[in-house]
């Protein structure tokens, strides 16, 4: 598979490439902002983009930006945005657009290697990562809504959910079953109102629900 | 030798005043005189085409003459009359309405049209004065080429002469020192305008320095940003790296490596902490609310957050508004012992209402030194109001109100 890297700082970018290498990324394009993102992108069209959120020349949102225009304009390639203080605005903003292929992590992530290559391959895969932090907080703050009705256990589910394992991942985290995290899911999604319809689907509205951010 | 000097002193001080006055005879009956002129013209001969005359010679002459008498009184007398810096105003029309306008104007107007006919009369008079006192106190000297008779007469005129002589300069300083006091009063600005254009110099650059300070907190912000934590990042990814691929080290190396890399994560978490603490950039991009969210999200209590502002304030007040929350915040999460905390952020009008309540055990005190008395600093410096509540026993409720615009 082959990924592109978007990074200002040229000390880190050089660890991201060996990050990614590491994961058996063949890295097409390594650049230091926005604009030589998208040309990387468009003219390599590669599955996977990591991309720092604060680049040249505003020194801002660019990469939020940025991962907008590529997942709109090439579905293919998946983007994993990477920034050094995780703000929910950001993680929405992806979201709200995109339900798939997205991810939003912690710089500071990228050191645990392992997790940080099981993420981005489940992104480059079609599904999501998002930081735990951003979970953490985000399970801090929502405390009067259908949230409060579920168990601590069930918390804990969702907020593996929201971070984008899959059932065994989240079984492996909680050493429960399988069939135990199944249970759990299906009490989540009684307790937030969402139908039986397609399965998978259901997994992303209850994050988006556990983000607040209308599903479009 | 003391007194010659105090005599050479008092002669120097009655020539410059009198010289001074003597001055000011053709600059106070300037104006008026013209004034005068030009409304006769256009009474008598009902000549209403040389109206805009007259009205030249106030537009052009008032300041004009104002500025000549200035210098007459710095250069003759050497005092300086007060004035105001005129505020710069790019469009003539505007700065000629404020000049119209403006009580300084009307003031140097009744200077010279009034008072100025006035002054004239009395610095003839002074004038005269020192006419008759001279040639009054020499008549004696002349007198002998006079018939007898009139000696009796001169000795009488010089005695007058010499009595005036010697009442000629106080004359003179008095009415000096109390044109003086009139120009102040008239042609220059009002105590109550200085004061006024000093607390707008004042208010200016204190918004310069807040201006200034906040910069420099985004400053330091950004290099740590671009700088420091890069590295630390790097660093802690190259740690995570050899963690991941030198799997066949000897057991007391992978334990310092895994020491290295919980430490150097650990450096980034503090490091963010700080610099976030300066200057969240999310508060640049996507103001208040979502950095306020993100700031809310930190802490380890349930908050509930509102921001209801519409609009975006300044930066600046933007800026004390984040620092606000995010010192209260700190202070419910170390001293409050609350559940819960509630935020909100209005604006009302023109003003931005910062509100945090927790459920906590109140007894907070802003005088007593704490992180409050500096909220309470930060906050007065953009003219805002700083309330706390907070009984014994809670709940405790901090309340900023900051103008919107500077």
């Amino acid at each position: 598979m082959r990924a592109v890297i978007a990074e200002d700082s040229v000390l880190l970018r050089v660890g991201l490439v060996k990050v990614l290498e590491m994961a058996g990324f063949e890295i097409a394009a390594d650049v230091g902002d926005a604009d030589a993102l998208l040309t990387a992108v468009e003219q390599h069209r590669p599955e996977l983009a990591l991309v720092d959120v604060r680049m040249p020349p505003r020194f801002t949102d660019e990469g939020v930006h940025a991962a907008l225009v590529i997942r709109h304009q090439w579905p293919r390639t998946a983007v994993v945005l990477l920034s050094q203080y995780v703000e929910e605005r950001y993680a929405a903003d992806l979201l709200t657009a995109h339900t798939s292929g997205v991810g939003y992590l912690l710089k500071q992530r990228v050191a645990d290697v392992e997790e940080f290559i099981a993420a981005v391959r489940r992104v480059a895969d079609g599904g999501t990562a998002l930081d735990p932090e951003v979970v953490a907080q985000l399970l801090l703050r929502r405390h009067s809504d259908p949230l409060e009705r579920l168990t601590p256990r069930e918390r804990e589910v969702l907020a593996l959910m929201a971070e984008g394992r899959s059932n065994a991942g989240i079984a492996e985290a909680l050493v429960v079953s399988d069939s135990a995290v199944a249970k759990h899911i299906n009490n989540i999604f009684a307790k937030l109102g969402l139908p039986a319809a397609d399965a998978d689907h259901r997994r992303v509205l209850a994050v988006l629900r556990f983000l607040e951010v209308p599903p479009n | 030798m003391r007194s010659s000097r105090t005599l050479r002193r008092a002669l120097l001080r009655a020539r410059r005043d009198t010289g001074f006055l003597a001055a000011g005879i053709p600059l106070h009956l300037a104006l008026a005189s013209q004034w005068v002129w030009g409304v006769t013209i256009v009474v008598k001969a009902n000549a209403w085409a040389v109206v805009p005359i007259p009205f030249a010679l106030f537009v052009v002459g008032v300041p004009a003459l104002t500025f000549v008498q200035r210098h007459r009184y710095r250069v003759l007398l050497g005092v300086d009359v007060p004035r105001l810096t005129p505020t710069p105003e790019r469009w003539w029309p505007r700065r000629a309405l404020r000049w119209l306008s403006s009580a300084q104007t009307w003031r140097q107007v009744v200077y010279h049209l009034l008072l100025g006919p006035l002054l004239a009369a009395l610095e003839l008079l002074v004038l005269a004065a020192w006419a008759v006192a001279v040639s009054g106190a020499t008549a004696c000297g002349w007198a002998w080429a006079l018939p007898g008779e009139e000696r009796l007469m001169a000795f009488f005129y010089t005695v007058v002469g010499v009595v005036l002589l010697c009442s000629a300069p106080w004359l003179a300083g008095a009415t000096a020192r109390t044109e003086t006091r009139l120009a102040s009063a008239l042609l220059g600005s009002s105590r109550n305008e200085r004061l006024r254009q000093r607390v707008e110099h004042l208010a200016e650059s204190r918004t310069d320095l807040i201006e200034a300070v906040d910069s420099e907190r985004r400053r330091i912000e950004r290099d740590l940003h671009d700088g420091t934590q890069q590295r630390l990042v790097s660093l802690a990814v190259n740690l995570g790296l050899a963690r991941a691929t030198l799997i066949d080290l000897p057991d007391d190396a992978r334990t310092a490596i895994d020491e290295a890399h919980r430490e150097a994560k650990a450096a980034i978490a503090e490091l963010n902490d700080l610099v976030r603490g300066l200057h969240p950039a999310v508060l640049e991009d996507r103001g208040l609310d979502a950095a306020l969210s993100g700031l809310a999200a930190r802490v380890p209590l349930p908050v509930r957050l509102r921001v209801d502002i519409g609009e975006r304030a300044a930066p600046i007040v933007e800026s004390v508004a984040y620092f606000v929350v995010s010192e209260a915040l700190t202070n419910v999460t170390k001293h409050a012992r609350a559940t819960r905390v509630e935020v909100t952020v209005e604006r009302i009008g023109k003003v931005l209402r910062v509100n945090v309540t927790d459920d906590g055990i109140g007894g907070a005190d802003a005088s007593a030194g704490s992180g409050l008395g500096g909220l309470a600093k930060r906050v007065g410096s953009v003219d805002g109001s700083f309330r706390v509540s907070s009984p014994a026993g809670g709940p405790t409720t901090l309340t900023a109100e900051l103008p919107c615009e500077l």
